[in-house]
């Protein structure tokens, strides 16, 4: 009786799951779904790596439930990309050299996502805190600033261009 | 580390929690944010064997004001206190706090009502409630009851609440006219809970204190309100000296448990200081 049937949207398609109540969704996501782009850091919920979008907002996926997301709309880093094409926080890392490792990045990738919405035009101060759920142990941090600052200017620039 | 097995129920209103709570007794815990009962069922501190979801339950989010009253549902989070309009205008001192408790993605998730539910010491929200003078809205079987903050806080992960109750709202009044508040938090990185802090409200009235409140985060048991330090400073026109000895009177009530922050002695001196810059700041705003 512990396992329950779990309907979720999950990067834009319907999926109906059969899942464990104690399932975090991190777990799921990788195990279940085989949607390894979630990394796990800490499982403590410090360190970001397993940053995935809820409903609209960030959330950290070790520290949530599967069984909380039935009817909810679930986005990972694996959603980000469309037809192949890069999201342009994604180009903004990869040309500001915005990882070492890139084990924080699916982490930093969908929380600078959904921050730029948040504040689509934010101060270095802003991005840092802004940002200060997610850990990096190699980079320093200052390209990653960097390429978030890259990444607004370039979705501000597509906000234009479609005007 | 995955928590262990458990029922997973999800009620829609706030009777069918309470019933649910009161059929299946101490074996089910309330699910709000879960930032600290899921950590603690990893660990295994916590093996309820039922969860009961309440993020789905509308009426227990969001602030609305009732004539006097500022009344923040339980499941509001924290980033709805920090973005919330009312808080903002008429309690300021709520979200300017928020903004100092964990990080982005938990305050997301992290509610108010969570945070003084589960009577951690070192949670912020406790001494921010002594501060304003909450009051808290309690649903158990035999209906609703009103526990001010003075009575709810009765021990380290023990408060006024028993297993089948549900914290549904938590009451504040508007700061008076030109009121002042500060709370300063050290801490040692972003996302850490307080080595200590201290919330101040004081309203002046021709220069000298008309109301003052000042409270302390992780410096004992329970959150704890420092009655004689308020005391030096009612009433009087506030001087550094008169500070100081506030401070001294708040030391002398910090009982901080030893861990990786600090020692006690660390610890209560910090205290001491906390005190004294949300003294200033609350009254360098007060008019
Ligand atoms: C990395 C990290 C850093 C953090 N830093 C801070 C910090 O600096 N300051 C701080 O204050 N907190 C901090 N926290 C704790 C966080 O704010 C939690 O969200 C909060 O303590 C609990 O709220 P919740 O909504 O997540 O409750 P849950 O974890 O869901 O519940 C906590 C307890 O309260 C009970 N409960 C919850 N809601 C109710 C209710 N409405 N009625 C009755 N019982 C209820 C639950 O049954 C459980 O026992 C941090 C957490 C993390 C993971
Ligand atoms: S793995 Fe979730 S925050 Fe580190
Ligand atoms: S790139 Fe290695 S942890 Fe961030």
């Amino acid at each position: 009786m512990a396992k329950q049937i779990v309907k979720m949207t999950l990067n834009g398609q319907q999926i109906e799951q059969l899942v464990d109540s104690r399932t975090l969704l991190v777990h799921f996501l990788r195990e279940q779904m085989n949607l390894t782009g979630a990394h796990i850091g800490c499982e403590t919920s410090q360190c970001g790596a397993c940053t995935i979008d809820i409903d609209g907002e960030s959330v950290k996926a070790c520290t949530h439930l599967a069984v909380q997301c039935d009817g909810s709309d679930v986005k990972t880093v694996e959603g980000l990309a469309e037809n192949g094409v890069l999201h342009p926080v994604q180009e903004a890392f990869y040309e500001e050299h915005g990882l070492q490792c890139g084990y924080c990045t699916p982490g930093m990738l969908m929380r600078s996502y959904r921050f730029l919405q948040e504040n689509p035009n934010p101060t270095e101060d802003e991005i840092r805190t802004g940002i200060s759920g997610n850990l990096c142990r190699c980079t320093g941090y200052q390209n990653i600033i960097k390429a978030v600052q890259s990444a607004a200017t370039k979705l501000q620039d597509n906000e234009t261009a479609s005007a | 580390m995955i928590p262990p097995n458990f029922e997973y129920h999800r009620p829609a209103t706030v009777d069918e929690a309470v019933g649910l709570l009161t059929s299946l007794g101490s074996e089910a815990k309330i699910l709000a944010g879960g930032h600290s009962l899921l950590p603690m069922m990893k660990l295994r501190f916590a093996m309820p064997e039922h969860l009961v979801d309440i993020n789905r339950i509308p009426e227990l989010s969001g602030v609305s004001v009732v004539g006097d009253d500022i009344v923040i549902g339980a499941m509001t989070t924290e980033n709805a206190v920090i973005a919330d309009p009312i808080l903002n205008e008429k309690v300021p001192l709520l979200p300017e706090a928020a903004k100092l408790i964990a990080d982005p993605q938990v305050r997301n998730r992290g509610t108010i009502g969570g945070d003084i539910a589960h009577g951690d010491p070192a949670n912020d929200h406790p001494a921010l409630a002594l501060a304003c003078d909450a009051v808290m809205t309690v649903v158990g079987p035999e209906g609703a009851r009103q526990i001010p903050a003075s009575e709810f806080f009765l021990g380290t992960y023990w408060t006024a609440l028993n297993d089948d109750d549900i914290l549904t709202a938590i009451t504040v009044k508007a700061f008076p006219n030109g009121a002042g508040f500060s709370y300063r938090k050290l801490k040692r990185k972003t996302g850490d809970w307080a080595t200590a802090a201290c919330a101040v409200v004081v309203a002046l009235s021709g220069g000298s204190v008309s109301h003052i409140r000042i409270t302390l985060t992780n410096l004992g048991p329970t959150a704890i309100r420092a009655h004689d330090a308020e005391a030096v400073l009612s009433g009087q026109t506030v001087t550094d000296e008169l500070i100081k000895q506030a401070a001294e009177k708040a030391m002398a009530i910090c009982d901080p448990a030893e861990d990786l922050r600090g020692d006690v002695e660390y610890k209560t001196a910090m205290a001491g200081q906390m005190v004294q810059r949300a003294i200033a700041e609350a009254l360098s705003r007060a008019n």
